[in-house]
């Protein structure tokens, strides 16, 4: 595996939706390096005819009734929000202009 | 220090009871020492300005406590029957949502914010009519093992404030090693509060997956986190265990199996004969190489104790925890990655504008998580995204959790000649304040070898104290594991050693423990930032 660079990281950060800075970028590559170092053994350690474990205690098909529990009303939903308009979250624009 | 501070919960809840005490007296007790010992980092209404102290809390909760107790006081005066636990106040983490209180996961993204419900956890707190103290201090989002990554400073570890408690839970556990409350909630992910407990001399457990309920509880890992019972002794530990654990159709993990006797198996380990037979499995790769030697030599010390009082001491083998560190980070990150996409500026939380260029959507949140998150938060959400990015998802993600799969068979067949496991909770005492933060970022991953595997194997896990290293004079932890469903084990052997080492102490670990309050007034904080 080769080093990690920092323009990999620069999409990383842009899947995350995390804006860095350069300085921000190169650290973290740096670090990524040493931790993706250290948890590589992992993959030789396992064979193809382990299974994996999603779930430490499997269950299966948790349902519920089909009935209307407690719900947050519309303002109490809102009233963590940075902004709101109308009973609705307000966001800035979706798309960009230009 | 205030007589009723050392009270353990049980004993409160006895002179409650009888009438001894009120909880009022109690609370207010509780909270006096908070405003004595915790500095300044409480909410501007609650401090004493310029002071400085342990900082386990992010918000005291004083006025609500009061009213709770008072209408507990009230009641029992009335002759109303009244919940085991009644009036006896407890601290929260604050991961755990709260209504009217704030709940912010010590990060900037959610500073100020208010939750509009209470989790289930909380709710059974309340049912239970327990004044909640406040929220505790913890590493952001619960992300770290020395509660410096909060975003409202460190938490200092009220045994030598130089140290950190250890964490992610270390403002929960400092908290009651500092006499600031006599039970709390605390999360483990990956030891989250049994590290900590190990550091502060305290009792951390983390029950079977899926027993207690995470409606409301901040999502880090989702298939790895689980509220833990926190106290000073096993028997308290166990009697809150019982107040929050059981099904909740809100969270679909929730086991359906019924809540044990955890008080009953605690009072029963500690009885006469109470590990007699019991078969104690010590794990050989926990036990040994790179573990400091007062920590094994307080381990090596509870072995024998365990022996004279005749359980039966075996050997057992994981032979796939070396390879637990790996997979922990690589799962933990890549749900942490997933887990945290929710802040995003729109729905709560922070929202901050892009300093320049066009004000859209997609800016907003960039500009926001920049901001909102500290650094090891942005570290492991990074290391997730690569985690689970195309070409690497089979190689990371897809090989961590085929370990897991391995961990869990390393289990099953030590639970065939042990009924129990034993190890050191980790490989040394707390850390100084800035020694695992700096340079190589494993370096305080792996001080959670001992601890992430029962994560990741989804069984119940609990440290004690054991006594103090020989070379520090620091707490060290001894930790238990049982299979999966099997809690009350855990209460019997803590609590069958809990007895014996306290004989051996001639009483419990906190007498051994400096003056809080003349650590603090001797103590360099200035030169110690």
């Amino acid at each position: 595996m080769s080093a990690i660079t920092s323009e990999q990281v620069a999409h990383l950060a842009m899947l995350a939706h995390i804006e860095m800075t350069e300085e921000e970028l190169a650290s973290m590559a740096a670090e990524l390096d040493v931790i993706v170092d250290s948890v590589k053994s992992v993959s030789d350690a396992v064979s193809a005819d382990i299974p994996a474990t999603s779930h430490p205690i499997p269950l299966q098909n948790v349902f519920r009734e089909d009935v209307v529990g407690e719900t947050l009303t519309a303002e109490e939903a809102l009233s963590g929000a940075p902004d709101a308009e109308d009973g609705k979250f307000k966001v800035p624009a979706i798309l960009d202009e230009d | 220090m205030n007589n009723m501070l050392t009270l353990t919960a049980a004993e409160i809840a006895e002179k409650l009871t009888a009438g001894e005490l009120t909880s009022v007296e109690v609370t207010q007790a509780f909270i006096d020492r908070i405003i004595a010992t915790d500095g300044e980092a409480l909410d501007a209404d609650n401090r004493a300005a310029g002071k400085n102290g342990v900082n386990a809390y992010l918000h005291l909760n004083a006025e609500e406590a009061l009213a709770v107790a008072k209408s507990v006081d009230e009641d029992r005066a009335a002759g109303k029957e009244l919940p085991a636990l009644a009036g006896v106040p407890i601290a929260v983490k604050d991961l755990i949502v709260t209504k009217g209180q704030p709940t912010t996961a010590a990060s900037r993204m959610l500073e100020g914010w208010m939750s509009p419900y209470d989790g289930t956890v909380t709710q059974k707190v309340r049912e239970a009519r327990m004044p909640m103290l406040g929220k505790t201090n913890l590493d952001e989002f619960a992300m770290g093992s020395t509660t410096e990554h909060s975003a409202f400073g460190v938490t200092r570890n009220p045994w030598s404030l130089d140290r950190t408690p250890g964490g992610s839970s270390g403002g929960t556990l400092a908290a009651l090693a500092a006499f600031q409350a006599p039970l709390a909630l605390g999360t483990d992910t990956g030891g989250s509060v049994r590290q900590p407990a190990a550091f502060t001399g305290t009792v951390g457990m983390k029950p079977t997956y899926g027993s207690i309920s995470r409606y409301g509880v901040i999502a880090m890992a989702s298939s790895l986190d689980q509220v833990g019972p926190c106290a000073r002794t096993v028997l308290d530990t166990a009697l809150l265990h019982e107040v929050i654990a059981g099904h909740d159709p809100k969270d679909s993990t929730s086991l359906q199996t019924p809540v044990g006797s955890f008080a009953d198996a605690a009072r029963a380990g500690a009885a006469e004969g109470g590990l007699q037979g019991l078969r104690v499995g010590v794990i050989k790769e926990l036990s040994g190489e790179g573990f400091q030697p007062g920590v094994l030599a307080r381990f090596n010390e509870s072995l024998e104790l365990l022996k004279s009082a005749g359980a039966e001491i075996v050997e057992v083998s994981l032979p796939s925890v070396k390879e637990a560190i790996g997979a922990y980070y690589l799962i933990m990150s890549s749900e942490v990655s997933s887990n945290l996409a929710k802040y995003d500026g729109v729905r709560f939380g922070l929202r901050k504008l892009p300093e320049e260029g066009n004000v859209t959507i997609e800016r907003v949140m960039g500009a926001s998580r920049a901001a909102g998150f500290g650094a090891e938060a942005k570290r492991r959400i990074i290391l997730g995204t690569y985690a689970l990015s195309a070409g690497y998802y089979d190689a990371y993600y897809g090989s961590a959790q085929k370990v897991r799969t391995l961990i869990q068979r390393d289990y099953a067949k030590a639970f065939e000649v042990a009924d129990v496991l034993v190890s050191p909770t980790a490989p040394t005492t707390a850390y100084k304040l800035g020694e695992k933060t700096k340079g190589d970022p494993m370096a305080m991953y792996m001080g959670d070898i001992a601890t992430v595997p029962t994560n990741l194997a989804g069984v119940p896990s609990i440290s004690l104290p054991g006594g103090l290293a020989d070379e520090d004079g620091l707490p060290v932890g001894i930790q238990f594991t049982a299979p999966a469903h099997e809690d009350e084990r855990l209460y019997r052997a803590g609590a069958g050693l809990e007895a014996l080492l306290t004989e051996k102490w001639g009483g419990p670990l906190h007498q051994q423990m400096p003056d809080l309050e003349t650590l603090i007034r001797d103590f360099n904080f200035e030169g110690a930032k």
